[in-house]
């Protein structure tokens, strides 16, 4: 099991230039498969052993695809999640940043009517440790195979964590970072549901950050799961009405406030940490008190 | 972006909404020749990015072409004070000149994003003029909301609901409709991320007009609007944000504490803000380099930081993944050879190539201050800004 990426996930990357390359590379090297590269009319090309095809399509007819990963540039990223989803990929996993946001809301309401899950976009990716499953960004030699999901709207947090969890001996089953942007495929809620379900997993850190409401869905689903949550806003000291880097983190109204998300995320029994760094020590003494380790 | 009173509204008259008569001034002169026009008895409103306008002194009715002038001379070269814009307030450079309107009714109407519904939502409410946050938290049964659906638009009966809902019924009910409609059709082809009438009048003879318009468009699709990015105003924004814009940093926030902060990932950048404040320590910036994908970059920010007068210490915080610990290593030890940080710095490099980047600081031999883990970078910089200070 584990969430989103197994042994059975065979990666597209949908915009392969610089980045989409050298990730590729550094996944393949970690032991995933990666299938081959989209760029639109650079087909027929072969970058670092990989295949470059024309079109998504081909990915999934050809050479049995089940992941894209999307470097595409975010003036045509919404156009990739659509391809991706028209040609029937399960999971599209949208990297790209700064995508307009009512090109979101169009991919979104598109997305429902399909069958694929979208995570992010603005996002580090997803990564089932025990696998060697990636498809993302992330920096690989930071995680160790365990039984801790780490779910997270920021990608560096989501290092972070881990980093943190790992020089303490704690594993991780898989990281899900679901993405910055004020509308993203797959919610924090969703994402928990994941590994709530995810026989792998034992615990589960939640990292959420000021702005939206997002994490008071997350809360209200965490009443009914059986598995510990740790969560850590991001924040907390930031002054209202100012967009800190992320399209999504900006305080309007109470809802929005570090204060109002750790109070909801409390009220339904997660361990809320008050500083960063603080994250994987609380995790080590969470897994203690509950026999998890 | 944000847009001026006025530019947004402009904009909706393009789109059909209507507006009362007016227009911008940048002189004393020019306000006495619109109110002239519009047969003097007008209201002027001093044009700065900031709700409050009227507590701060920077509007003024006036009865005659040249009580306008004299409000025009006082309120242009005014730093505008609000609640919203700190002490040291907004300058005005141009002023609204518009005819007074009959008030009977005042009503709020706005088009936003729902980010859990992932659709645009038109908010209306029969309690105008108000602060809105202030209504949906004492009286949210006054707060009304219609989702427009992605691929059919805002449907008219989307808008009676609305009209029936605020009282807008009878002779109000289609053109209430149709002027929600409109406002949609600006708010979606202009890339909206809020557009707000408050108040929307209905005038003594019964004709609606947007009283007030704040209008906020999406940085992300500036690209696709270049006669709107032309509206933008510097002059409302922070110096130095301006200036790390210009030098291609896009996420540097001015904060008011004392240690300068380069980090990469907004979540990360966010966290460090926290954790200096957990440490007893003030930032002085927010400031997320992103994937930092060259060293001049990463010099470029630590420029920006650097020459803040506020900084005493600068912490560069970088957990690598598309970014790169070598690159920012490189950009640190050049900005530091430059002078361009005279301070202590304390760097933590985790991540993506952290040997290079470790290595690339030995080599240099410069006296940074070196974390290994976050808990201690925020303390290592709250100690040294407490030293420095």
């Amino acid at each position: 099991m584990s969430v989103i990426m197994n042994e059975d996930s065979r990666v597209l990357i949908q915009g392969f230039g610089g980045a989409g390359q050298r990730e590729a590379a550094t996944s393949l090297a970690y032991g995933t498969t990666v299938v081959c590269g989209v760029t639109p009319g650079r087909g027929g090309q072969v970058i670092n052993d990989l295949p470059v095809l024309n079109t998504v399509r081909e990915g999934v007819d050809e050479f049995g695809a089940n992941i894209a990963l999307i470097f595409v540039p975010a003036p045509f990223a919404a156009d990739a999640i659509i391809e991706a989803a028209d040609a029937g990929i399960p999971t599209a996993i949208c990297i790209t940043e700064g995508i307009p946001t009512l090109d979101m809301v169009k991919a979104k309401a598109y997305l429902l009517q399909s069958e694929t899950r979208l995570i992010g976009p603005n996002c580090p990716g997803v990564i089932s440790v025990a696998e060697r499953s990636r498809a993302g960004i992330m920096p690989v030699d930071v995680y160790t195979p365990g039984s801790v999901g780490v779910i997270s709207r920021s990608g560096t947090l989501v290092y972070e964590t881990v980093d943190q969890l790992t020089r303490l001996g704690i594993g991780q089953s898989s990281s899900v970072g679901v993405g910055g942007d004020p509308i993203i495929g797959t919610s924090q809620r969703e994402a928990l549901q994941l590994f709530q379900d995810d026989p792998d997993t034992a615990a589960v850190v939640l990292i959420g950050e000021i702005g939206g409401t997002a994490e008071q869905e997350a809360a209200d689903y965490i009443k009914d799961m059986t598995k510990p949550v740790v969560s850590f806003i991001a924040g907390a000291t930031a002054p209202p009405g100012r967009r800190m880097g992320h399209a999504g983190a900006i305080i309007a109204g109470k809802a929005g406030t570090a204060t109002a998300k750790q109070q909801a995320l409390r009220d339904a029994g997660a361990t809320v940490v008050e500083s960063p760094s603080q994250i994987g020590e609380t995790m080590k003494t969470v897994l203690q008190e509950q026999g998890l380790t | 972006m944000k847009l001026h009173e006025y530019q947004a509204k402009e904009v909706l008259a393009d789109y059909g909404v209507p507006v009362p008569k007016g227009s911008v001034a940048r002189t004393p002169e020019e306000a006495h020749l619109i109110a002239h026009e519009l047969g003097g008895k007008v209201v002027v409103k001093a044009q700065a990015h900031t709700g409050g306008r009227g507590k701060g002194g920077g509007v003024k009715l006036a009865s005659t072409a040249e009580e306008a002038r004299d409000a025009a001379r006082e309120i242009l070269g005014m730093q505008l004070v609000t609640h919203q814009t700190g002490p040291a307030g907004l300058p005005v450079h141009s002023v609204l000149v518009e005819e007074q309107i009959d008030i009977a009714r005042e009503l709020y109407l706005s088009v936003a994003i729902d980010n859990s519904a992932g659709k645009p939502v038109v908010i209306a409410s029969a309690a105008g003029g108000m602060d809105i946050e202030e209504v949906a938290d004492s009286t949210p049964e006054q707060i009304h909301n219609q989702l427009v659906y992605p691929h059919c638009g805002f449907q008219p009966y989307q808008g009676r609901a609305l009209a029936f809902a605020t009282g807008l019924d009878g002779d109000l009910l289609r053109p209430a409709a149709t002027l929600m409609e409109n406002l949609v059709k600006a708010f979606n082809e202009n890339d909206g991320a809020i557009v707000e009438v408050n108040p929307l009048v209905v005038t003594s003879d019964g004709q609606l007009l947007a009283a007030d318009a704040k209008f906020s468009t999406d940085d992300n699709a500036d690209f696709r609007h270049p006669r709107l990015v032309e509206l933008r105003d510097t002059t409302q924004e922070e110096a130095r944000e301006v200036e790390a814009k210009e030098a291609g940093i896009e996420n540097y926030v001015k904060l008011d504490g004392n240690i300068g902060c380069l980090v990469n990932g907004a979540g990360l950048a966010m966290a460090t803000l926290d954790a200096l404040k957990y440490e007893g320590g003030s930032p002085a910036n927010f400031l997320d380099i992103g994937t930092a994908n060259s060293a001049d970059a990463v010099v470029a920010a630590l420029k920006i930081i650097g020459s803040d007068p506020d900084v005493v210490t600068v912490l560069v915080n970088i957990f690598g993944g598309l970014a790169r610990t070598d690159i920012i290593a490189d950009g640190v030890v050049i900005a530091k050879n430059e002078g361009l940080l005279p301070q202590p710095t304390v760097v933590r490099l985790a991540g993506t190539n952290v040997e290079e980047g470790l290595k690339i600081l030995d080599d240099s031999g410069l006296d940074l201050i070196r974390a290994d883990g976050f808990a201690e970078a925020a303390q290592k910089s709250v100690a040294a800004a407490a030293d420095a200070s």
